[in-house]
């Protein structure tokens, strides 16, 4: 063995020429190592596929001549973009490669913005100065931002549109739900234009419950709220019956009556179900609050909390006077001040009474409140933070409760502790967090939510959008939401609007609700003695609308007011209601609208004129119009109907003016005469 | 040497095999039935983002060779790289049905979803469903069928939306309806939306809408109308089988 050993070194390192040869071509061959790991490059055998692959398309020679080979690369300095994706996705410039499967090649889907101008990793995460797959997608010990799942790409339109965009679903809900679910009543998320993520929803004042509810029912709530309506945004906080005993034994202690809640009954509380049910559904209660039918399905709205169990909830009294006027208990509510009648009032709280789950406090016994419990569960409000959401007697609303979020989706996986089997990234991370907050550590106090799925997905898009790169694009990319109008009408009918809760469905001058119609301009619109009628007795407009105005019954007096002001107030500049009058058309001119109407424009399609012969139920029906809207109106929302409402469905058609003023002639004529001549008949 | 390298070669085998049952041992699912055929109860041919969830679970049945269901089956669902299922697969319940809940992958196109079920012989029964990823232009388009088009063009009504299709006299056409919306170039439905119906000599109750949609609306609508066409148009994007 030796001697062989010494024989093979003597061979080779023999002498100082035999040495210089062998060590020469070892140098030699370890140089070819760097051109041979270039020549077997990933990115060069993904540019060999792709010269094979269109070498069979018909644009073959087209495609060859676009092709660049080498590494190639987007630099976009002042975004901090340095992209050599397309050295392996070499298509996806191609407009003719929107047809092929097989990944690199195909062409980018068609977005918005300019490859040349974004670059890549700005919206899809990754390393974009890596040349190899593994580097540029997944984390690396060097790199940690692996590409972002397709289902999270929306947080990256995000980060510079402010606002919601059509083309966002996932992230215009995930926003939407971070201010409606009370995630930023504890947690900050500060935004890069310096402005504070704000709570769209409302949760109640606790300093009067003892005048709603029970204690029973307080405990039965914090231990499961789901179980008392399934669409409840409380979370549940997982408490011990202790916990709860003690928590619900402070409430109660701590809550202070307000005058008018307690009061006796003025009537009796009718148990005319028949009588109920009607009543509920002409204030069109169901338009905000929603029911479990029998099969499980929740229906109706979800401006006011679920009314399944109500009759379960509340004392007698208290939705007596909650009915009568919401505004003793909860002056800012949503809820309208209907004006019921002292029957009406009684019809309406006896048939919610009687919408109860026995089943729901059924094992709930409490015995009376000791001292101690009551100091306890003083004690657990202020550690869950329950003045963070609600306001308590006694309490000051948290500052800095929970972690910051503002920069979330750039949180370096390093400082995340993770699930065991739980993939190792920021969005799992995001998304677990969400889906059970309670799992990652012992004694964390964040509640467990009831998302949906999809819900979680939206949340986690939203989250990763408040990331660094929000911060540090250049200004000039950031696209602002549009502003919130705090519009509020002045003086005594702005009072009158509040207590009505007009701006629960309407919006004017761009702040209210999106239910019903915009009403900025209703006083260009209308005609005054119908406006008076509708608040009097509002009736359906479109045929297949489910909800339409409830009737508060306003005095004369309030509804005149109230006309009045919105004939004063809602004008449009782009509309002089006088202009044109409401009759004295030709009957020339009233004819050829009725041509327009029913055969250049087809407008039965949608609308309704003759109860006999049309059928659309898209648009309102308009065999009264001439009774509702002003002749300058329709005249000028045929030239242009979303310069007057921008967002209607009716299309613009660019009408002529001799077109528009004669089918505003027939349309004005529809008075609503023939058919009341014919009910007389 | 030559022992030493079986040795490691044994060993590597032994860990392999020993890591590979482990975890066929904690996922495998044993089947306690078998049946002839599995059909398509519900959730074919849905639209959804890319990367999202299908609005509705997709649910089989396995049925025997008289058809009636059959419990206890073992049902398998495969798809293309990126397409999810929860559960990937399952035994069928007391009526013979398997849900799950799909997410599509991340690229636009249809993507076929292959599920399968073991026969009495043990040989392999098949159910190919298809499903319809739609990227940013398409979403886009799909809203604004939403709030323009799906009154009139879509026959069925909802609890928000009563169906205007029935009180047309000349019927629209649903934007499913391959066999005729094939036929159309870009170019033609581009025309119809624009300039509407009497542009190509049809109804006039297709109003044009040139007017109100931009370009680029326009372009977003067809994009759609092409993604869900059935059967598929050649401009709907490119087909995720199996690979």
């Amino acid at each position: 063995m030796k001697e062989k050993l010494r024989s093979l070194w003597q061979t080779l390192f023999g002498d100082s020429v035999r040495a210089f040869g062998v060590v020469s071509l070892v140098f030699l061959a370890s140089m070819a190592i760097a051109p041979a790991k270039n020549f077997f490059s990933e990115w060069r055998h993904y540019q060999h596929g792709y010269l094979s692959m269109i070498r069979n398309r018909s644009e073959a020679n087209t495609l060859r001549r676009h092709f660049q080979g080498g590494i190639q690369q987007i630099w976009l300095p002042e975004l901090g973009v340095v992209d050599r994706c397309t050295s392996c996705h070499v298509g996806l410039k191609e407009a003719t490669l929107t047809d092929v499967a097989q990944q690199p090649y195909r062409k980018h889907p068609v977005i918005p913005h300019n490859l040349d101008q974004f670059g890549c990793t700005v919206c899809h995460r990754g390393q974009g100065a890596a040349t190899t797959v593994a580097e540029a997608h997944s984390s690396t010990l060097a790199w940690e931002q692996p590409i972002l799942p397709a289902k999270y790409i929306e947080s990256s339109c995000g980060q510079c549109h402010r606002g919601p965009l059509s083309g966002t679903p996932q992230l215009n809900l995930g926003r939407n739900l971070l201010s409606r679910s009370g995630c930023v009543h504890c947690h900050a998320v500060k935004l890069p234009d310096g402005s504070t993520l704000k709570a769209t929803d409302d949760p109640p004042s606790l300093s009067h419950i003892a005048d709603k509810t029970t204690r029973e029912w307080v405990y039965a709530w914090l231990k499961d709220p789901q179980a008392y309506a399934v669409t409840a945004t409380m979370p549940n906080f997982k408490l011990s019956d202790d916990d709860a005993r003690d928590i619900s034994a402070f409430l109660i202690a701590n809550s202070t009556p307000i005058s008018g809640d307690n009061a006796t009954l003025s009537a009796k509380a009718s148990s005319d179900p028949a009588a109920g049910a009607s009543l509920y559904g002409e204030s069109f209660c169901a338009s905000c609050h929603a029911v479990q039918n029998a099969a499980g399905n929740v229906v109706g709205g979800n401006l006011g909390p679920e009314l399944t169990r109500i009759g379960s909830k509340v004392k007698a009294e208290w939705l007596q006077a909650w009915v009568r006027n919401p505004r003793v208990y909860d002056p800012p509510t949503a809820m309208p001040h209907y004006r019921f009648s002292d029957a009406q009032v009684a019809t309406l709280t006896g048939f919610l009474l009687a919408k109860t789950d026995s089943d729901l406090l059924a094992s709930v016994h409490l015995d009376a409140a000791t001292p101690e419990q009551i100091a306890h569960g003083k004690r657990l409000v202020s550690d869950y933070g329950c003045a963070s959401c609600h306001e308590i007697a006694g309490f000051k609303k948290p500052e800095n409760f929970a972690p910051e979020l503002s920069r979330i989706g750039s949180k370096p996986i390093t400082q995340l502790i993770f699930l065991t089997g739980m993939p190792h990234t920021l969005p799992d991370y995001i998304a677990g967090k969400i889906k059970q907050p309670r799992a990652f550590a012992p004694g964390l106090k964040m509640p467990q939510y009831t998302f949906t799925p999809a819900q979680v997905d939206a949340l986690t898009t939203a989250l990763l959008s408040l990331n660094d790169r929000s911060y540090s694009l250049p200004p000039s990319l950031a696209v602002a939401a549009p502003p919130e109008s705090d519009y509020q009408p002045a003086g005594k009918p702005g009072k009158l609007m509040a207590d009505l809760a007009c701006f629960s469905c309407h919006r004017i001058n761009g702040h209210g609700g999106d239910m019903a119609p915009d009403l900025t301009w209703e006083g260009s619109s209308v005609q005054r003695e119908w406006l008076v009628q509708f608040f009097k007795n509002p009736g359906t407009l479109r045929p297949a609308l489910i909800r339409r105005m409830p009737k508060f019954n306003l005095t004369d007096g309030e509804a005149s007011e109230l006309t009045d002001y919105m004939m004063t107030v809602y004008q449009s500049p782009a509309v002089d209601r006088d202009a044109m009058p409401l009759s004295g058309y030709s009957q020339g001119q009233i004819e050829l609208g009725k041509q327009l109407f029913y055969g250049k424009y087809s407008c039965q399609g949608c609308h309704i004129v003759d109860t006999k012969t049309d059928k659309g139920y898209i648009g309102p029906t308009l065999t009264h119009i001439g009774s509702r809207l002003t002749a300058a109106w329709i005249y000028q929302w045929m030239k242009n109907p979303q310069a007057l409402r921008p967002g209607t469905i009716e299309p613009n058609r660019a009408m002529s003016d001799e077109d528009a003023r004669a089918l505003t002639a027939f349309l004005i004529s529809q008075k609503g005469g023939g058919k009341q001549e014919a009910a007389k008949k | 040497m030559n022992r030493f390298a079986s040795g490691a070669l044994v060993l590597g085998v032994a860990v392999l095999a020993a890591s590979c049952s482990r975890k066929s041992e904690s996922t495998a699912l044993k089947p306690t039935a078998f049946g002839a055929a599995i059909v398509e109860s519900s959730g074919g041919k849905q639209f959804a983002q890319t990367g999202t969830s299908l609005p509705q679970p997709v649910v089989v049945q396995v049925n025997d060779q008289q058809g009636a269901a059959v419990t206890g089956a073992l049902v398998e669902f495969a798809a293309a790289p990126g397409v999810t299922f929860d559960p990937a697969s399952a035994l069928t319940d007391s009526s013979g049905q398997v849900t799950t809940n799909v997410a599509l992958g991340g690229m636009a196109g249809r993507y076929q979803i292959t599920v399968s079920t073991f026969d009495t012989s043990h040989k392999k029964v098949d159910l190919r469903i298809e499903e319809i990823a739609l990227g940013y232009q398409q979403t886009l388009g799909q809203r604004l069928n939403e709030q323009y088009c799906d009154r009139c063009h879509n026959a069925e009504s909802t609890v928000q939306r009563v169906s205007n299709y029935d009180n047309l006299e000349v019927k629209p056409h649903p934007f499913t309806e391959g066999e005729t919306l094939n036929k159309l170039s870009d170019a033609d439905l581009t025309a119809i939306i624009t300039y509407g119906g009497p542009a190509l000599n049809k109804s006039a109750l297709m109003p044009a809408w040139g007017n109100t949609l931009k370009k680029s609306d326009v372009q977003s609508l067809i994009a759609y109308i092409r993604a869900v066409s059935d059967p598929p148009s050649r401009s709907g994007g490119p087909l995720y089988a199996k690979n």
